[in-house]
């Protein structure tokens, strides 16, 4: 998404904006005058439109601000309206003031930031190569494919299994965006999380799936990888090597969204089931072109009794 | 064997930056290995504050040895830098452009707010920079410099975000608190001035028959300021 950006000169905006102005003035922020300075902006803003560039709505803001601020200067101080509410301190100058330092402030520690970050170009650090001694690296982990993963939750959910007769009702507390958060979280302080380490902490039948559905969609977007040492060893999910530019994230949450309503549907008409494509299928004893119904089928397996 | 000389060598050799833990950590393996002698077990328990100190005495010797290299401190873990004199030659060695595209100005600005004021959401930080930030929060998010760290019990829910330990590598800091002027931005307190002066001379800030007309003769500084005392105060 291309970010919405007017570039009048260098002006990032309205404050950069005044602050230009108020520097071309060469006086102190505290003692500008801000009715000439309303004056200047709204001088620019005419500029601007003459040059037939598009304002933003956050220049036309502070333009009235200023106004404002400038309208209220033109009365006697005995006839100024008090704003109701308006509580002591309120002054609009003040808080404009307040704003430009603030934002001048953090103006120049930005420029700081830029000196170090030029500084930082220029230092290398030693990079050795690797000792000759070295043992030689495991062989590659196989790829993990869905039917594992499944496997795998079947088993965690086989704890439920027992005590979900109660009968009592629970509201869903979990959402599969909240379970992203948590997963990329764990992956973050570790390298690696086995598997079941993933559902250490659940509670609920409904939380393993949230977890489980999180996962698929973290595969899914190409964040994080499956691999097992060996067949039937414990899976480990770590962060995937080369993760690019992860495809919108905000999109795939919505689209799992989706995914967690289509439970309800009937199996195996989920088109194109997203979580199930990206995932390599190497080792389905002939059932790869039913992928996407095993996962769905396992879906709604999942939520019987 | 001196500490701080054992520390030398294995982050010579080291193939990535390592973090006084890290450290402490090869110190227990070689005190628990077989062949090891008094001087390795005397090191098994060693503090992590121990470390500290051995290792900075250790960037203290090599800045006074003035050698074309030194050891720094970033995010926490300790590696062997060069100095920024031998850049250009160092380019020419390393060839690629090694690191990505320098920061656009709204993205140093934006990333300057979050640093000092984390964790921040990002309504603030529009607020503090008066303008709409989505796209380059989204910059420095995929650059891995900022990330989301939870979220603000306000109305809502909105995500907080805080700076990446990717952060401070990138400008070479050895934690948050190296920011340049730390402590002043962190709070930022702004005086508020006795009376703004605003008004521009001659403007009707006195009731109307008190009002005199100023001649166009250029305003002496006192008389703006006399005029700015008068300017509305609420009354308490």
């Amino acid at each position: 998404m291309a970010e919405y950006k007017v570039q009048f000169e260098v002006f990032e905006g309205p404050l950069d904006l005044l602050l230009y102005l108020i520097k071309k003035e060469e006086v102190d922020i505290y003692e500008v005058n801000l009715t000439k300075l309303a004056t200047q902006f709204i001088e620019y803003i005419e500029l601007m439109r003459q040059f037939d560039l598009e304002i933003a709505g956050e220049f036309l803001v502070m333009a009235s601000t200023l106004m404002y601020i400038k309208s209220r200067e033109l009365l006697p101080v005995d006839q100024q309206v008090q704003v109701e509410g308006e509580e002591e301190g309120e002054d609009p100058r003040w808080e404009l003031i307040r704003q430009l330092v603030e934002y001048k402030k953090f103006k120049d520690a930005a420029a700081r930031l830029q000196v170090l970050e030029g500084e930082q170009e220029n230092i290398f650090p030693r990079v050795p190569g690797k000792l000759e001694f070295e043992n030689a690296a495991p062989p590659p982990k196989p790829d993990v494919s869905i039917f594992d993963l499944l496997n795998a939750v079947s088993g965690v959910l086989q704890r439920f299994n027992k005590r979900e007769n109660v009968g009592e009702i629970f509201e869903d507390k979990w959402t599969v965006s909240e379970k992203i958060e948590f997963v990329l979280r764990m992956i973050a302080e570790r390298n690696t999380v086995r598997f079941a380490e993933l559902f250490a902490g659940a509670a609920s039948r409904t939380e393993v799936i949230c977890t489980f559905l999180a996962l698929l969609e973290l595969i899914r977007l190409r964040q994080l990888v499956c691999t097992q040492s060996e067949p039937f060893a414990e899976i480990e999910i770590s962060r995937a090597v080369a993760a690019g530019v992860p495809p919108a994230m905000e999109g795939g949450i919505l689209s799992t969204h989706r995914s967690t309503a289509m439970e309800d549907g009937p199996p195996g008409d989920a088109p194109g089931s997203p979580a199930s494509s990206e995932i390599s299928v190497d080792s389905p004893p002939g059932g790869t072109p039913g992928s996407t119904a095993g996962e769905t089928s396992a879906a709604t397996e999942t939520r019987q009794p | 064997m001196e500490l701080k000389n054992i520390l030398e060598s294995l982050l010579f050799s080291a193939q990535k930056p390592l973090s006084t833990k890290e450290l402490r950590d090869v110190l227990a393996a070689a005190a628990g290995a077989e062949e090891a002698d008094a001087a390795a077990k005397s090191l098994a328990k060693a503090k992590e504050s121990d470390l500290t100190e051995a290792l900075e005495q250790l960037a203290r010797e090599h800045e006074t040895a003035a050698r074309s290299y030194r050891l720094a401190c970033v995010a926490g873990s300790w590696q062997f830098v060069t100095q920024p004199d031998y850049a250009p030659w160092l380019r020419a060695l390393v060839g690629i452009k090694v690191r990505p595209s320098r920061l656009s100005q709204p993205a140093l600005e934006t990333l300057a707010i979050i640093a000092y004021r984390q964790p921040i959401t990002r309504a603030e930080v529009e607020q503090i920079r008066g303008v709409n930030v989505d796209g380059t929060m989204q910059t420095l998010t995929e650059r891995g410099l900022v990330e989301a760290v939870g979220r603000a019990e306000v109305v809502g829910r909105p995500q907080i975000y805080g700076t990446t330990a990717m952060f401070l590598e990138y400008f070479g800091l050895r934690r948050l608190e190296d920011l340049p002027a730390a402590d002043e931005l962190r709070r930022i307190v702004i005086e508020k001035p006795p009376g703004p002066v605003t008004a521009e001379p001659g403007l009707a800030t006195h009731p109307p028959d008190q009002l005199v007309l100023q001649p166009a003769a250029p305003e002496s500084g006192e008389s703006k300021k006399s005029e700015a005392g008068g300017l509305p105060e609420p009354a308490v």
